[in-house]
């Protein structure tokens, strides 16, 4: 399926950096000439509470702002979202579009058999991977998780580049970065995992790399397909 | 006497080259940037050649308080602080601005509803203080998300009212603000409103004006009223005032100073229009049917508007930019031709409607809505839909999250 917008929530918890992937990601489609927008959405910022972002990629200006209601592709950051209900919605996947994807981070089955059989009505793919697992084994901290997120949604949709991938952590990163109080604590958590600040880009963008190769993988074996650009121009 | 003229082409002490605002604005080269709402605040304070910021932390303006901070470290920004409350915040703007100096804050929510004695006295001071509003909600149970009502408490104050819908205007706006409110004849605050996260958090496109050029500095001796000298206090005003006297002459002086604080909301009007070019935007207004919004409802109406599209419905759009002055004359205009009129807001009341409805004639075309509020998102979906299910058109049930 191929579509003007793509509409991506992410749906994660508090300290998990839901809402820099998804700016990561806005900021990647936009170097890759792109129409992108992206924004986070939390209650009080602290750990382990539900906190969203979204991120909409098109061909065309993006004016939808705010919560996703609609979404194309969801993903679920922690488990906590499907199991404990740490959620906007209930359940996650409420809103989701037909022929959407929903990327899991977990190394287990964690739908019901009701949740299998509507998102299977609904015609929606449901892809896991084990994120966090990713990111220790390959950046050496689950503060990565976003990365192995952000691989996977790139890797089955393809709407951003690798490159563009690179650049746009090297933007978000690679700079002095002033958020929130919490936001800049986290960004002196995650640089002090990493001896060098050269080190921390270089093993992020593997870890994306890494999840990127594997969602490429299955999308290809499931025969899965889920493009931004235009629908005309393609048929 | 300063004459800012002079200065231009001149250098700050930053390096920047002080740039006739038109000519900033109007001609030099933009720059295309990826930022969020708050980091564009910033950049356009890197302009502005601010005197004063002082910050009070409330979400969701928290980060542009602090980035604002951050530009006061490199030099930007004359002198910045924090206040003890907004309360504070917004006196110790007044006192910064009675001293003659160019004053910016923001604030939000329950921030802009403390500070709120201080507007109409802002106002009634002639004190062209610029104060970006992030509007979230103001009610208890606490809420941080995004939500209109407390624009509706401002617009009575006496100070231009503005409502953004993007980083874009904001970045453009709080450039040409600073224009329209040190005019002479206008010398009022400015309320910059913008819809709190879904501007401030989004990362969108900006087109940003090169950093080198700067806005002429603040002059302020073209105040209409004389800036605080404390050689010279106005004591009359101050420890004497006419409210102590209980005779004609004190009504008549507060009235006539009530009505000029009013006509000189009025005499903004060109200046807006000049500097806005024009205090509404437009397209397609020989539909019959036409969104009239201000803020992110206006986005999400361009949104709907696309939806409809696809599906047949031709339908307008009416961008309210100033909500103070009110675009009276060029709401009319625009509606003209308009069987329905739907009026999309991010509050319970439905304020904008009401204003709209009281401007129009037959004001049964108006649909207030549809509206959300308590931080709730308004999917161009639900635009869509209210207008279908208006025209008798079938529409879909909606299936929105918690179903």
């Amino acid at each position: 399926m191929i579509k003007r917008r793509l509409n991506i929530r992410m749906s994660g918890l508090g300290g998990q950096g839901a809402v820099t992937a998804a700016h990561v990601l806005a900021m990647a489609a936009n170097r890759d000439g792109k129409f992108s927008i992206s924004n986070p959405f939390f209650g009080a910022e602290k750990r382990m509470a539900p906190a969203e972002s979204y991120c909409r990629i098109g061909i065309e200006r993006i004016y939808d702002r705010g919560e996703l209601v609609f979404p194309d592709v969801i993903q679920v950051f922690h488990p906590q979202v499907i199991t404990m209900g740490k959620s906007y919605t209930m359940p996650f996947y409420s809103g989701v579009k037909e022929g959407g994807l929903v990327v899991i981070n977990s190394d287990q089955e964690l739908l019901s058999t009701d949740d299998i059989e509507r998102l299977k009505d609904l015609n929606v793919k449901v892809f896991y991977i084990a994120g966090t697992e990713l990111a220790i084994e390959v950046a050496g901290t689950e503060l990565s998780t976003n990365m192995s997120m952000i691989g996977s949604v790139a890797g089955i949709t393809k709407c951003v580049s690798m490159e563009a991938l690179d650049g746009a952590l090297q933007e978000r990163f690679g700079k002095k970065f002033v958020a929130s109080g919490g936001t800049a604590s986290l960004d002196e958590a995650i640089k002090k995992k990493f001896a060098k600040k050269e080190m921390l880009l270089a093993k992020n963008l593997a870890t994306v790399k890494a999840a990127y190769d594997i969602a490429s993988a299955w999308a290809e074996k499931n025969q899965y397909e889920l493009r931004v650009g235009n629908p005309a121009v393609a048929a | 006497m300063a004459d800012i003229h002079s200065v231009i082409g001149t250098k700050n002490k930053k390096g920047q080259t002080y740039t006739d605002t038109w000519k900033l604005m109007n001609e030099a080269p933009r720059t295309p940037s990826f930022f969020t709402g708050s980091e564009v605040i910033k950049e356009a304070l890197r302009r502005a050649s601010c005197d004063v910021m002082i910050a009070y932390p409330i979400t969701p303006q928290s980060e542009a308080a602090a980035l604002i901070g951050e530009l006061f470290a490199e030099g930007y920004i004359g002198d910045y602080f924090r206040g003890e409350s907004e309360f504070a915040v917004m006196s110790q703007c007044a006192g910064a601005a009675f001293g003659g100096a160019r004053v910016f804050t923001t604030t939000a929510g329950p921030g802009t509803m403390r500070a709120m004695e201080n507007f109409p006295m802002w106002s009634g001071a002639r004190l062209p203080i610029q104060m970006i509003v992030t509007c979230r909600g103001i009610n208890s149970p606490l809420s941080i998300q995004p939500d209109t009502l407390e624009i509706a408490y401002l617009l009575n104050t006496g100070m231009l009212v503005w409502h953004a819908e993007t980083a874009q205007d904001f970045f453009d706006w709080i450039l040409k603000g600073y224009m329209v409110s040190e005019e002479p004849d206008v010398h009022l605050p400015l309320a910059l409103c913008c819809d709190g996260f879904f501007v401030t958090h989004t990362k969108d496109v900006v087109n940003l004006t090169p950093a080198d050029m700067c806005l002429p500095p603040y002059d302020p001796y073209r105040s209409p009223v004389p800036c605080m000298d404390m050689e010279c206090p106005p004591v009359r005003m101050m420890r004497d005032p006419f409210v102590m006297k209980s005779n004609y002459i004190s009504y008549a002086t507060h009235a006539s100073w009530q009505q000029e604080i009013w006509a000189a909301v009025e005499r903004s009007r060109k200046h807006s229009i000049h500097w806005l070019n024009g205090l509404i935007d437009t397209e397609n207004t020989d539909a019959e049917i036409i969104i009239v919004a201000s803020g992110t409802a206006v986005s999400q109406g361009r949104e709907a508007i696309r939806l409809l599209e696809d599906e047949g419905v031709r339908c307008g759009l009416v961008k309210v930019k100033t909500l103070r002055p009110w675009p009276e004359e060029e709401i009319r205009e625009a509606t003209k031709n308009a069987k329905h009129i739907f009026v999309p807001e991010f509050n319970v009341t439905g304020w904008l409607a009401k204003e709209i409805k009281a401007t129009i004639s037959n004001p049964e075309r108006v649909h207030a809505g549809p509206r959300v509020c308590g931080g709730m998102t308004m999917p161009p979906e639900i635009i869509v839909s209210e207008i279908k299910t208006a025209l008798g058109m079938k529409t879909f049930s909606l299936a929105g999250r918690g179903s």
